[in-house]
C-alpha cells in the first residue's frame, strides 16, 4: 500500500508540474529573463564602439536631464487625471448596466463598451484625429452650427489626449465596477433610502465602499494602460504630447541607446509600481482583493 | 508607419527584451534549421513601395524564389537587426549613411561580394558615393539602390517660400511641417549657412551648431502643426489645406504635383539633402545567393523603371531613367534646373553624433 | 373589518390597486391597521402582498387608492421622509458598517450629531439585548441577533409603522420558532404598529392581533387569528390556514345550516354551510384534524355523530401534534386526524382498522367554485 500512495503522489506532483509548466515558463522565459536582461543593460555605458563598462550614467542622466524629469511627472499627472475622468464617465455607465438596465438592454450597452475595441488602437485614434483635425469633422460641425467662427484645431491639445486616454481606457473601469455594481444587494440601497437616506449619502456611504475593490482595480488597470500607452499620446497630442514611452520607444528605437532605453523603462515601472501602492494605501484595499475583481 | 505597436508599462523595453530572450533561446535552435528551403525564401526588409509585387510574382517565376517584405525604415531596421544580431532577414535596404557606424557599433551587416552583381548596371557616380560611405575595413558593404532629395513643398495659391527658414515665417503660423528627425536639423543648419557635414569630424563645433539650430526651431514651434511620421500624414495634411508649406521628399511632393498643379516641390535656396537608399547584406541572413540574385533582377534598367514608377523616385540603375515616367522627368527638370549641381548627398555618420541630435530633438519635443 | 376609528388607525389603505402589465397585483383593497397592533398580511407567493408592503414602504406608486399613515397622507412622500421603516427579507444589514453604525445609519441621515446618535444606537442595541455588539462586524453575529439589529436600526428612528417583509423566512426552523417569540415581545415592548408580510400561516396566527388572508390581490378575509381557524369565511382560508382535510363531493340534501355531502364511492358526509348551498351543486368540506375523533371500535365515539370506517395508512408521532394518515373505507379518501394528546391510542398500528366521527357543526362546506 505505501507503494501505491507514493506512486499517486508522485503522479499528482507531476501532473501539478505539468499544469504549471506553461506559465511557468511564460514568466521565467519572457518575463524575468528579459527583465534581468534589461537591468543588466541600464547598468552599463557605451565608452567605444561595442566596449561598454558597468555605470550609473543611465540614472545619471536620467536625474540631471530636467527634460526627462519633466515629461516624466507630466506623464504620471495627465495618467492619474485621466483615471480620474476615466472613473468619472464609467461610474454612471456601470451603474446604468449593471443597476437600472434589465437583459438585453444591459448586454447592448456593454457591447456599445466594447465596439471601440474591435478595431485596432491605431484605427481608433486614427478616427479620433479624422474627427477632430481642423479640415475633420468636428470643427467644421462646430462653425456650420455658428459655435466657432471658422474651424479651428482640436488635435494636439493635453485635453484631446485626455479624450483619447479616457475612450480607450473606459471598457477596462466599466468591467469592474460592473462586476463590483452587480454584487450589491439591492436590498442595501434600499435599506438605505429607506433609512431616510439620500441619493448622495447612499453614493458615499454604501455604494463606494462596497464598490471600492472594484474601483480599486479599475483605477490601477486604466493607471497601467494610460502611463504605458503610447499610439494615443502621440498621435493625439502631436508636436506637444510628451508622453515617456515615446521617450523610451526613442531612445530604443531611433538612438540605438538601449542602455538609456532599459532605464527609462524601469524608472517607469517604478513609478508605476509606486503609484499603485500609493493608490492602494490611500484607499485602505489589498493588492488581492483588488487583483481578484479586475 | 512605425505606429504598428501597443505599449503597456515599460513596453518598448519588455517587447525588445522578450524579443531578445526569445531569440537567445529560439534563434540557435533556428539557425541550425538553415538548409535548402532557405533557398527558396527571399526575406526583405525595406520601404514601403520599394519592392513591386509584380515584380515579386516576375522573380518567383523566373528564379523559384518567393520573396517575403517586410516594410520599415532606417532607425526600425538597424533596431530590429541589432535585437536578433542580424538575423531575421537576407536583404536590408537602410540609406547609405547610415551603414558604418550601425555596423562599427553593432555588427549586423556581412560585406557583399561585388563579383556577384553585375556592377555595369548602376550609375557610376552613385556607385561611388555609395563605396565612399559604406566602406568598412575595406570591405564593401552596400550598393545603390533608390534615391531622391528631400526639399521644401508649398501650396503656390497661398504662399511662396524659397528656403527652409521660411517655414518659420510669421504669416504661415500653424501651418506648417517637418519630421522631428535629424533631415530636419540639416537641412535648417544649411539654411542658416553653415555646412553641418563639414563639422562632422568637429563634435565641438557640430554641438553648438546644433543648439543654435534647435534654438531656432523651438522658436519655430508656433508655425509647425505638427511633426510627421510618414509620408501620408503630410500628405493628407497637404491635401486637406490644413498645410501650406513643408520639408518633403520629392517623390511626395511630385506626386502631390500631378494632382494639383499648384503644388510645387522646390529645391531650396540652401539646396536639396539628397539620400540614397541602398542594398546591404543582414549579418546572419540565409539565402545571399538569392538576394544577389534579386539584386541582379531588380537592377535591370526595365524592372528598376518599374521601381521607380512604385516609389516615385529614381533608382540608380543606369538606363532606367531613359525608361522612367516622362512626367516624373520632367518634374525633376523643372525642380533642378541644373541638374545636381544644388544637391547634397548625406555623408556616414560618425559615432556620438546621434546623441548631440537626439538631444536636441527631445528639446525641440519638449518646448511649448 | 378591524373595528377602529380613523384616529387610532397608523395605517390607512382605500381602494388601493396596482396593475404590472397583464395582473393586477393588488385590486381595490381596503384595510386599517390599529395603533400599537400587530398586523400580518398572509397569503401564498404571487398574491400581491410583497406588492402592497413596497406600496406602503413607497418604493412602489399605486396606480390608484390612497394610503394614511399617522392620519397624513402619503401619496407625494418618498420612501426616505415616510414615518416607516421596514425590516427587508434578507435584513439588508450594511456589511460595511460597524453594528452600531448600522443603527446609527439613519439618526446620521436626519442630521443627529455624531456623539448623540452613537449614545442613540447604544441605548437601542441593549433594548434588544446587544448591548456590547456594537463594535462587531454584521457577518460576527447569529441570524437571530442579525434580526434584532436590523429591527433596531428601524425602531432608533421611532416609525410610526415598521414594515417587515419576511424576516423569518431565511433562518432555519429552530430558530424561526425562537424569533417569532422574540419578534412578539419585542412589538409590545415597544408598542409600535407592525405590519409583517408572510406565506407561513403558523408565523401569522402565533405572532398577529389582526391577519388578513390575501389571495389574487385581494383580502379573503380579514380577522383575528381565532376567526381565521375556527370560522373561515371562504374556501381559500379553509385551507390556506391550518392543516384542513378538503373533501370534495356535491350536496345531497340541504337542512338548515346542514348539508350531506356525497364524496366519492357515495360516502356521505354532514357537515355545516357557509352561505347558500344549493342541492346537487359542487361543495368542498374542511375538517380540521383536531375536530375528528379517533377510536378503535364505533363505542368509543362520541354519540350522535356519523361514524365512518378507515384503516391506518401512517403515523406521524410528533408529541403534542402527533397525527394518524388513514384511508376512508367507501371513498379511499386520505384524511388526517389529530391522535389524542393522553396518548390512548398510542399503540395503533398500519394497516389497522379504526373509526372516527367529526361535529357536523366543526365541518364547513363550502359552494365549490371559489379559487381553491
Amino acid at each position: 500500500m505505501p507503494d501505491t500512495t507514493m506512486t499517486v503522489n508522485w503522479r499528482r506532483r507531476l501532473v501539478l508540474a505539468l499544469l504549471l509548466a506553461p506559465a511557468l515558463l511564460w514568466l521565467v522565459g519572457l518575463i524575468i529573463l528579459p527583465h534581468v536582461d534589461l537591468a543588466l543593460l541600464s547598468f552599463r555605458e557605451r565608452v567605444a564602439p561595442r566596449e561598454y563598462v558597468p555605470s550609473l550614467a543611465q540614472y545619471r542622466t536620467f536625474f540631471a536631464e530636467p527634460l526627462y524629469w519633466h515629461v516624466f511627472v507630466r506623464t504620471a499627472l495627465l495618467s492619474a487625471l485621466a483615471t480620474a475622468l476615466t472613473l468619472a464617465v464609467a461610474f454612471p455607465i456601470a451603474w446604468v448596466i449593471a443597476k437600472v438596465a434589465r437583459g438585453r438592454a444591459s448586454a447592448l450597452l456593454f457591447m456599445v463598451c466594447l465596439i471601440p475595441f474591435w478595431v485596432s488602437e491605431t484605427v481608433r485614434t486614427l478616427g479620433w484625429m479624422i474627427l477632430l483635425r481642423e479640415s475633420g469633422v468636428l470643427p467644421s460641425l462646430l462653425t456650420h452650427l455658428g459655435i466657432t467662427a471658422q474651424p479651428v484645431e482640436l488635435l494636439y491639445h493635453d485635453a484631446t489626449i485626455l479624450v483619447g486616454l479616457v475612450y480607450t481606457s473606459l471598457l477596462f473601469m466599466v468591467v469592474p465596477l460592473v462586476g463590483s455594481f452587480e454584487s450589491l444587494d439591492n436590498e442595501l440601497i434600499e435599506a438605505a433610502y429607506d433609512l431616510g437616506g439620500k441619493g448622495g449619502a447612499i453614493l458615499r456611504e454604501i455604494v463606494i465602499p462596497h464598490a471600492a475593490p472594484g474601483i480599486t482595480a479599475g483605477c490601477i488597470v486604466v493607471f497601467m494602460l494610460t502611463l504605458g500607452n503610447y499610439l494615443t499620446p502621440t498621435l493625439l497630442g502631436g508636436k506637444n504630447s510628451q508622453w515617456f514611452t515615446e521617450q523610451l520607444y526613442t531612445q530604443f528605437i531611433t538612438r540605438f541607446n538601449w542602455e538609456q532605453g532599459a532605464a527609462l523603462g524601469f524608472l517607469l515601472l517604478g513609478l508605476s509600481t509606486a503609484m499603485v501602492w500609493l493608490g492602494l494605501k490611500l484607499s485602505g484595499q489589498r493588492f488581492s482583493d483588488v487583483m481578484r475583481r479586475a | 508607419m512605425i505606429f504598428t505597436r501597443r505599449f503597456r508599462p515599460h513596453p518598448r523595453a519588455r517587447r525588445m527584451a522578450c524579443l531578445l530572450a526569445a531569440l537567445t533561446v529560439g534563434g540557435a535552435l533556428a539557425t541550425e534549421h538553415a538548409g535548402a528551403d532557405d533557398a527558396k525564401v527571399l526575406r526583405i526588409i525595406t520601404w514601403a513601395d520599394y519592392v513591386p509585387a509584380e515584380l515579386i510574382a516576375q522573380f518567383a517565376r523566373e528564379s523559384g524564389i518567393q520573396v517575403q517584405v517586410t516594410l520599415s525604415n532606417n532607425e526600425e531596421m538597424i533596431s530590429k537587426l541589432r535585437a536578433t544580431g542580424g538575423a531575421g532577414f537576407d536583404l536590408a535596404q537602410p540609406s547609405q549613411d547610415r551603414i558604418i557606424e550601425a555596423q562599427q557599433e553593432f555588427r549586423i551587416y556581412k560585406p557583399l561580394d561585388a563579383s556577384k552583381v553585375r556592377l555595369e548596371e548602376f550609375v557610376p557616380e552613385l556607385l561611388e558615393t555609395v563605396k565612399r560611405n559604406a566602406t568598412v575595413d575595406g570591405k564593401l558593404y552596400a550598393l545603390p539602390y533608390v534615391w531622391g532629395t528631400e526639399g521644401l513643398i508649398y501650396n503656390s495659391k497661398r504662399t511662396k517660400i524659397t528656403d527652409y527658414t521660411d517655414l518659420c515665417r510669421p504669416d504661415l503660423k500653424g501651418k506648417t511641417a517637418v519630421r522631428l528627425k535629424r533631415p530636419t536639423l540639416m537641412a535648417f543648419a544649411l539654411a542658416s549657412g553653415k555646412d553641418p557635414f563639414a563639422l562632422y569630424g568637429n563634435t565641438k563645433a557640430y554641438t553648438a551648431l546644433m543648439d543654435q539650430v534647435g534654438r531656432t526651431l523651438i522658436a519655430c514651434k508656433p508655425n509647425l502643426r505638427f511633426f510627421y511620421d510618414n509620408k501620408d500624414q503630410l500628405l493628407n495634411g497637404v491635401r486637406s489645406g490644413e498645410i501650406d508649406a513643408a520639408m518633403a521628399w520629392d517623390s511626395g511632393g511630385w506626386g502631390l504635383n500631378r494632382t494639383n498643379p499648384d503644388i510645387k516641390f522646390i529645391n531650396p535656396r540652401s539646396g536639396s539633402i539628397a539620400w540614397m537608399d541602398t542594398f546591404v547584406l543582414p549579418a546572419r541572413g540565409r539565402n545571399d545567393a538569392g538576394a544577389y540574385a534579386w539584386i541582379n533582377f531588380v537592377m535591370r534598367p526595365e524592372n528598376a523603371a518599374r521601381v521607380a514608377k512604385s516609389v516615385g523616385n529614381f533608382t540608380a540603375a543606369k538606363g532606367a531613367d531613359q525608361l522612367a515616367d516622362a512626367r516624373l522627368r520632367a518634374q525633376f527638370a523643372e525642380t533642378f534646373p541644373d541638374g545636381l549641381k544644388n544637391i547634397k548627398w548625406y555623408p556616414a555618420i560618425p559615432a556620438g553624433l546621434e546623441e548631440i541630435e537626439g538631444a536636441v530633438l527631445d528639446r525641440i519635443k519638449a518646448a511649448n | 373589518m378591524v373595528p377602529a376609528s380613523p384616529a387610532a388607525a397608523d395605517l390607512e389603505v382605500r381602494a388601493l390597486s396596482k396593475r404590472f402589465a397583464d395582473h393586477a397585483a393588488v385590486r381595490d383593497l381596503t384595510f386599517s391597521v390599529a395603533r400599537g397592533s400587530f398586523f400580518s398580511i398572509l397569503g401564498p407567493s404571487g398574491c400581491g402582498k410583497t406588492t402592497l408592503l413596497r406600496m406602503i414602504a413607497g418604493f412602489i406608486r399605486p396606480d390608484s387608492g390612497e394610503i394614511t399613515i399617522g392620519g397624513r397622507s402619503m401619496a407625494a412622500v418618498a420612501p426616505n421622509k415616510r414615518p416607516v421603516n421596514m425590516v427587508f427579507q434578507h435584513l439588508a444589514l450594511f456589511p460595511m458598517m460597524s453594528v452600531a453604525q448600522n443603527v446609527a445609519f439613519g439618526l446620521a441621515r436626519r442630521g443627529v450629531g455624531k456623539a448623540e446618535r452613537l449614545r442613540r444606537a447604544q441605548a437601542m442595541l441593549e433594548r434588544v439585548g446587544l448591548a456590547g455588539s456594537g463594535d462587531k462586524r454584521t457577518d460576527e453575529l447569529s441570524g437571530g441577533q442579525r434580526q434584532r439589529v436590523a429591527i433596531a436600526r428601524s425602531m432608533v428612528l421611532e416609525p410610526t409603522l415598521l414594515l417587515l417583509d419576511e424576516p423569518l423566512g431565511a433562518l432555519d426552523l429552530k430558530l424561526r420558532e425562537h424569533m417569532k417569540i422574540e419578534l412578539k415581545q419585542l412589538q409590545s415592548a415597544f408598542g409600535t404598529t407592525f405590519v409583517y408580510i408572510t406565506h407561513d400561516q403558523s408565523e401569522a396566527l402565533v405572532l398577529s392581533d389582526h391577519v388578513g388572508v390575501m389571495n389574487h390581490g385581494r383580502f379573503e378575509q380579514l380577522g383575528t387569528p381565532q376567526e381565521l381557524y375556527f370560522a373561515p369565511a371562504t374556501s381559500f382560508v379553509a385551507g390556506f390556514v391550518g392543516a384542513n382535510n378538503r373533501l370534495t363531493g356535491s350536496a345531497l340534501a340541504v337542512a338548515g345550516d346542514l348539508v350531506d355531502v356525497a364524496a366519492a364511492g357515495g360516502w356521505v358526509i354532514r357537515a355545516r354551510a357557509h352561505g347558500t348551498i344549493v342541492t346537487g351543486a359542487p361543495v368542498a368540506v374542511y375538517v380540521r384534524p383536531e375536530a375528528a375523533t379517533l377510536a378503535r371500535a364505533a363505542t368509543g365515539l362520541p354519540q350522535g355523530q356519523g361514524v365512518h370506517a378507515a384503516r391506518i395508512v401512517s403515523l406521524l408521532f410528533d408529541g403534542a401534534n402527533s397525527v394518524a394518515l388513514l384511508r376512508e373505507a367507501s371513498s379511499g379518501l386520505e384524511l388526517r386526524i389529530a391522535l389524542p394528546q393522553t396518548g390512548a391510542l398510542a399503540d395503533l398500528k398500519m394497516g389497522e382498522r379504526v373509526c372516527f366521527s367529526f361535529d357536523p357543526e366543526r365541518a364547513i362546506c363550502f359552494a365549490a367554485e371559489a379559487n381553491a
